[in-house]
């Protein structure tokens, strides 16, 4: 029988904002434990919880990002539950009207462009830090604790862990193009769990799921549920049955393993946070979160195919980054060919960046040198073979390509009358191949345009050499 | 109409991790079903046009701005000393609780 796969996510996107979800502590990320901590994220008895503003703020415009509903009433809740880095006894989160609801994220499959629908998303805060020690005891710090978080809870709308990755990838990219999270996987800024179970294909009713947890990188994403798609299917062929339960990945053995958790564990008893009133979303505030809301990466792709006649491809690898789009629009501004810029960027500068998210800000390379740079290639200054050594310097150093050009003294040679030098006492040195090519073998051609290039250091002018070499190899002297 | 709610006062305990004698459980379980049994005198009321509340006082919450008003003049050691001032085991600047893995 076959089988397919259904699979959603829960998101844990961890918010830039500088101080903790009901306090003023500091969310700045330090090595020495329990100092960004105070009597609230400590929760001590008597205290109460004053939410940060710039939450609502960010969970509004995240839900206008994914064409999400802002309640304009939304209400706090208790997860009740004991361990040792939950300072209350309970955490503060969103559970039966949260902030937003619905929404759609974008993926592009084999079959072209999906939708995966959102179920929701809420604000809650981060429990502490724990570390475990051989001798029967865990430190626990608290400088995490009261961190504010965004829970995306997706519809099981994907089918394939492709799918799922893809998913992720793209709300990773707009919570980056939002500015609202750092986007850190192995860091954990950003945190994925994964619900999933499979079913005999064509069947509408969704099989027994399983909850994986403790995956912090796309290709650990997709190894698990690749596993997880082939234990659950295995297990239902030996006519065994799935149980419903939290696996964890185990990267080690390249598998996920039950978490035998006590039944009582998942009993949470939400109850509405007496010390919170309702949150209101004010008009002011919706204004606010519409204006910080800059072009996203659909739109933007969209544009880039309309505006500069730019494949689909090139469009979505220029856009999977705020900042390499907006360094792909200020050089066509100076360089008006975007295919060529797009190649450019694609083929040449990618090789030198490590993470589109953080390594275009610090690229020394300007859009304006790499504009430059393309622009002697154009008017046949250097061939695009030296422009390529010229920009691996341009990379290393920062300098401008003019500058470099003549410092390396790697002008293109067009000047005729050197060529026709060149090519002459070639031929002098290579008479047999001069002969066979008069006698036909027109294959010898390559190996004058090698020798040439040879003796010029790559710097002559392809055309002029190929044109000047035919002329005087054909000339029976 | 009133229906006797079953209520598991030993689950309810073991919940809120507390330990009770058999006795105790009794006693609790009779006083649990008499404060049900009074709330529960709300199902009698015709409420189907009444939007649940949340909260019984006036909303809606006051926000902050997300910036640090609080006394910056504690350094982090005061901080850290502060923190764990009165728990029952610390190290360098840590709590220490017997190790619990899920
Ligand atoms: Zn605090």
């Amino acid at each position: 029988m076959e089988y397919e796969a259904v699979i959603g996510l829960e998101v844990h996107a961890q918010l830039k904002t500088r101080t903790k979800t009901f306090c003023d502590c500091s969310t700045v990320f330090a090595l020495k434990p329990n100092i960004h901590v105070c009597p609230v994220c400590l929760g001590m008895p008597g205290v109460l919880p004053v939410l940060n503003r710039k939450i609502v703020l960010y969970a509004c415009m995240l839900s206008m990002a994914v064409e999400g509903t802002i309640e304009n009433r939304s209400v706090f809740a208790r997860k009740n539950y004991f361990y040792p880095d939950l300072p209350k006894g309970y955490q503060i989160s969103q559970y039966e009207l949260p902030i937003n609801k619905d929404g759609i994220i974008r993926i592009q499959t084999d079959s072209g462009t999906k939708k995966v629908r959102l179920n929701r998303i809420h604000i809650e805060e981060d429990a502490g830090k724990l570390m475990h020690n051989h001798d029967g005891t865990s430190f626990v710090d608290f400088n995490r604790s009261g961190i504010p978080l965004l829970e995306i809870v997706s519809e099981p709308d994907m089918a394939s862990p492709d799918e799922a990755v893809a998913y992720l990838k793209k709300l990773r990219t707009i919570l980056l193009y939002l500015g609202i999270c750092d986007g850190n996987m192995e860091e954990g800024s950003l945190r994925c769990d994964a619900n999933i179970s499979v079913r005999p294909k064509g069947q509408t009713q969704l099989g027994v799921k399983s909850e994986l947890k403790n995956m912090n990188s796309f290709r650990f994403i997709h190894k698990a549920l690749e596993y997880e798609i082939k234990r659950q299917t295995d297990v239902l062929e030996d006519g065994g049955t799935i149980v419903q339960e939290t696996r964890l990945w185990d990267e080690a053995s390249g598998t996920t393993k039950s978490m035998r958790s006590k039944e009582e564990a998942h009993d949470y008893r939400y109850f509405p946070e007496p010390d919170l009133l309702n949150l209101e979303v004010t008009s002011a505030l919706l204004e606010e979160a519409r204006k910080n809301v800059p072009e996203l990466p659909d739109a933007k792709a969209k544009r880039f195919v309309a505006g500069y006649n730019l494949p689909q491809y090139d469009a979505e690898v220029l856009t999977a980054s705020r900042d390499l789009a907006g360094y792909f629009e200020d050089m066509v501004k100076l360089f008006d060919k975007p295919k060529t810029a797009s190649n450019w960027i694609m083929s040449e500068m990618l090789r030198f960046i490590k993470d589109i998210d953080t390594g275009i800000g610090s690229f020394k390379v300007t859009p304006a040198q790499t504009a430059k740079l393309l622009g002697l290639v154009e008017d046949g200054t250097i061939s695009g073979k030296i422009a390529k050594s010229v920009y691996e310097r341009m990379v290393e150093t920062g300098k401008e390509p003019d500058g470099l050009i003549k410092e390396l003294g790697l002008e293109q040679i067009s000047d005729e009358k050197e060529i026709q030098e060149i090519i002459k006492s070639v031929m002098e040195k290579n008479q047999r191949e001069v002969l066979q090519y008069r006698a036909g073998k027109e294959k010898v051609f390559g190996f004058f345009v090698g020798q040439v290039m040879k003796a010029t250091g790559g710097k002559a002018n392809p055309s002029m050499v190929n044109e000047l070499l035919r002329k005087n190899l054909k000339e029976v002297k | 109409m009133k229906e006797k709610i079953n209520i598991d006062v030993k689950k309810v305990a073991e919940l809120a991790r507390l330990e009770f004698s058999d006795d105790e459980l009794k006693v609790f379980s009779t006083q649990f079903q008499a404060i049900l049994e009074y709330i529960s005198q709300i199902d009698e009321l015709e409420l189907d046009d009444v939007e649940p509340m949340a909260s019984p006082l006036p909303g809606p919450q006051r926000l902050r701005p997300d910036s640090q008003e609080k006394n910056t003049a504690d350094t982090p050691e005061a901080t850290q000393k502060m923190a764990v001032a009165n728990a029952p085991g610390s190290m360098e600047g840590y709590f220490v609780v017997p190790k619990v893995i899920e």
